[in-house]
């Protein structure tokens, strides 16, 4: 209301002098929210580019036969599609996004605890891409081995291994980096009177998320480094012709990336968390329960990873192991899904476009969740091992979960992001769009893959070409989806309505006392706290 | 957040007594292993290196003079290694 | 328009922070060799004669002499952290000093044992070593892998020690400010503790 006045002695982050000119004044600002930026321009550009390939591959699998590519071709755009996708997209997407920009804010803060180190894991990130990508140009072609590089392949195509993987172990880096900086700020640079417990609960996730980054990416790491001294000195690791077990590989990349699955979906819960009590105006349900389960996730979650080697060839002993681990983990999944349930429960709910991402998470978070206990169960999986069931599932929540909390993200923060709005009635054909497509391109796959077609393949018989089609045509709906709402921020971002509200949507939480945007330093004077995060009545 | 800059200052002659003691359990583990043991000579040189490692945390890396939260997450971090390792042997043990 | 970009970020300095910061990033450092270590303990499992004959190769004297000088030298870098708390410079200097030394003559060690495995035949891919079987295979693989990444990890903990002894030399790092020494020297330790289980793992258990 006042921002009229305010505006003429309150400078935003965007205007602020810096020594550096033009595009160095981001590239080169330790200021969190623009690092923040800088990886949201990067993860978005790098999206898009997965999206092309994912909608190349939908292509080919319109009809059986070759359609737009051969074999290879699709076996390296499967691989490139899921490097991009993990490493470049998701993993670090919401962490180091909404988490760069709005963890210090939400936590009273004026800065992450090391500023340069921040901007370092951005600088690491791009070298990471850079490195991945080159894997496409230098001679031999793009790898062809899946996301996973599985050995003993990986070390016996004669495609681009190195710089693909190299790329990989560095993107690790970078994560580790924010992780570090997160966990520090979290516990070092809390506003006075903000105890653990009045902490907000994306801060929470973020703080569950870092300690996975920094406890489970070194174990990729040297795993990829060991990919390379197969390569490059025939060690033998992995390789059976030497004595290695390639099992052994299986452990060791899960032992990573089954925890990569949390490091992707928590912060899209917390964002979840911050979305649900603003909008049904009304204080969160069970904020304990949200985070302890949110840590149960983070610890439980890093002893789950064989379940994605059920048909290796493991012992019995492990298998039963693995298996109750899984259901397990799934107990404080549902904890969450309840309480955000029971959050809506009497509410006064503004339907708005943030509401809609957020509503609509929980819709394919609990397909994709179900379809995760058909998985984890032994005997399910033996027949839906490497199906499209597969594939649909890990989009369910890998997509569905991060993908739709992030557009949520991006809807609801973008007033303060920007200072403006975009159009609100656009915005919601954009997500009606996006929704009809997301399930009528992976809703058919769950039954292709019951049905017993396999993933990875750019061919298929006859009998499953009807869904298949089905499912094409669900991607072509869903990347209007997407041009839409992109078309609709870009928009809204450089002509939008300048926002005079500090609060639009009446959130509680301390990004919204600030100005939009931040100004550098966020807060005029560190805030005193001395209520809840979720304190509406 | 209070600013803990100043810290305990631990006299040379502690880090030398902890030194020598790394020392002598250095020779007792060459010594230990030279003498047929058969199995146990695995525990035995894997238990002794546990020792020297904690009297390196403790002392050499201060964890005696920190506070409680490093001490835990120290410890719980070697838990975790050690609870990694037998999950990966559920499988290779009973294969 | 009056502010610019690094108003206060260095208003604060926070050393409880750095140290918190520095054990994490240790912590990722134990989980990187962990990942290897339970590579050592499965091929240990499925190839113990290989691996217990293959260990014999190596001299227990070297490896004991060179765990016994990293000892030393943790030691004197935690003694460096002592000397710049009483403000004795000369003191850090020597400490830091000989700390470098024997980071020096640790590699110097390493270097000629590994150039006598290399003389031998014994490297990875080579032909003798395909000869010996999967167990001596698996067996020089990983210490080769795991010596050499150690060895990396002697060398940066040599430049970080240099850079602190630069430091310490000009006056820019004091008994205000002597949290640089002391990560420095935690991650000294760290790659001190790694050894320690190295040194056992591929000398001892024979």
């Amino acid at each position: 209301m006042s921002n009229q006045e305010t505006e003429t002695t309150h400078v935003s982050f965007r205007d602020v002098k810096s020594k550096y000119k033009g595009i160095f004044a981001w590239i080169f600002s330790t200021d969190h929210k623009r690092v923040g930026l800088l990886y949201l321009y990067s993860i978005v550009s790098f999206f898009v580019v997965g999206v092309l390939l994912g909608a190349a591959m939908k292509l080919e699998l319109m009809s059986p036969g070759k359609t737009i590519m051969d074999p290879q071709a699709y076996n390296a755009i499967f691989t490139l599609h899921g490097v991009i996708m993990i490493f470049l997209v998701v993993v670090p997407g919401l962490p180091a996004v909404f988490g760069n920009f709005f963890l210090p804010i939400m936590i009273g803060a004026k800065d992450v605890a090391f500023p340069k180190l921040n901007l370092l894991s951005w600088w690491v990130y791009v070298v990471g891409a850079l490195v991945a990508l080159s894997a496409l140009f230098a001679g031999g072609g793009p790898p062809d081995t899946g996301w996973t590089f599985y050995a003993p392949y990986s070390f016996k195509t004669n495609t681009n291994m190195l710089p693909a993987v190299l790329g990989a172990f560095i993107l690790g880096f970078s994560s580790i980096l924010t992780g570090i900086n997160f966990i520090v700020t979290i516990h070092r640079l809390r506003a006075p009177g903000m105890s653990w417990f009045r902490l907000p609960l994306f801060p929470w996730t973020l703080y569950g998320t870092a300690w996975i980054q920094i406890l489970a990416t070194p174990i990729v790491g040297i795993t990829l480094l060991m990919i390379v001294g197969e390569r490059l000195f025939n060690i033998g690791f992995f390789d059976p012709a030497l004595g290695g077990d390639p099992i052994l590989y299986q452990h060791l990349f899960w032992i990573y990336s089954h925890p990569a699955v949390y490091i992707m979906i928590l912060p899209a819960m917390g964002v979840i968390s911050e979305i649900i009590p603003t909008f049904a105006n009304k204080s969160i349900f069970g904020y304990k329960a949200i985070v302890i389960s949110t840590l149960a996730i983070a610890f439980v979650g890093y002893f789950v990873w064989g379940h994605h080697m059920f048909t290796s060839g493991m012992s019995g002993t492990a298998l039963y192991t693995f298996s109750f681990l899984t259901f397990l983990v799934a107990i404080p999944s549902a904890i969450k899904v309840f309480n955000w349930v029971g959050t809506l429960h009497k509410a006064s709910i503004q339907l708005e476009a943030p509401f809609f991402w957020a509503a609509s998470f929980l819709f394919v978070f609990m397909i994709g969740g179900l379809s995760g206990l058909a998985l984890g169960a032994l005997a399910t999986n033996v027949h839906l091992h490497d199906t499209a069931f597969v594939v649909a599932h890990f989009h369910f929540i890998v997509f569905g979960g991060v993908g739709f909390a992030f557009m949520g993200a991006i809807h609801y923060w973008f007033p303060k992001m920007w200072g403006r709005m975009y159009n609100t009635r656009v915005a919601t054909t954009g997500w009606i769009f996006f929704f009809i497509g997301f399930n009528t391109l992976y809703l058919p796959m769950f039954f292709l893959g019951i049905d017993g077609m396999p993933r990875r393949y750019y061919d298929y018989v006859e009998r499953f070409h009807g869904p298949n089609i089905v499912s094409t045509i669900g991607s072509w709906v869903m990347i209007a989806g997407i041009i839409i709402i992109l078309v609709n921020l870009i928009r809204g971002a450089k002509y939008g309505p300048i926002t005079t509200n500090k609060n639009p949507w009446g959130g509680k939480t301390l990004e919204w006392e600030v100005d939009s945007p931040p100004t550098l330093e966020n807060f005029e004077e560190i805030p005193v706290i001395d209520r809840s995060p979720y304190d509406y009545r | 957040m209070e600013n803990n800059n100043e810290s305990h200052i631990v006299p040379y002659k502690t880090y030398g007594i902890i030194l020598s003691v790394l020392i002598v359990l250095t020779l007792i583990s060459v010594a230990v292993t030279r003498i047929e043991l058969a199995s146990l000579t695995v525990f035995v040189a894997i238990l002794l290196a546990a020792v020297k490692s904690s009297f390196v945390l403790i002392y050499f890396m201060h964890l005696k003079f920190d506070n409680k939260l490093l001490k835990a997450l120290v410890a719980a971090v070697f838990i975790l290694i050690a609870l990694v390792m037998v999950v990966t042997f559920l499988d290779y043990n009973y294969r | 328009m009056n502010q610019t970009m690094t108003l206060s970020h260095d208003l604060h300095r926070d050393d409880e922070a750095s140290k918190i910061g520095m054990w994490l990033f240790i912590f990722t450092e134990l989980l990187l060799f962990a990942g290897l270590f339970i590579v050592y303990g499965v091929y240990r499992y499925l190839n113990p004669v290989a691996f217990h004959l293959a260990a014999e190769e190596l001299s227990v004297t070297v490896g004991t002499y060179n765990t016994i000088i990293l000892l030393v030298s943790s030691a004197t870098m935690a003694m460096a952290s002592t000397a710049i708390r009483l403000k004795n410079k000369g003191m850090t200097l020597l400490l830091l000093g000989i700390t470098l030394f024997i980071a020096f003559m640790f590699m110097v060690n390493k270097f000629f044992e590994w150039k006598g495995k290399f003389g031998h035949g014994i490297f990875p891919g080579s032909d003798d070593l395909l000869r010996l079987g999967h167990g001596d295979t698996l067996f020089f693989g990983l210490y080769f892998f795991m010596t050499g990444l150690h060895a990396l990890h002697i060398i940066v903990g040599f430049v970080l020690i240099t850079i602190v002894a630069v430091r310490v030399n000009n006056n820019t790092l004091t008994a205000d400010n002597p949290v640089l020494l002391d990560n420095s020297g935690l991650y000294w330790h760290l790659v001190d503790l790694i050894w320690i289980f190295l040194f056992p793992l591929f000398y001892l258990i024979t």
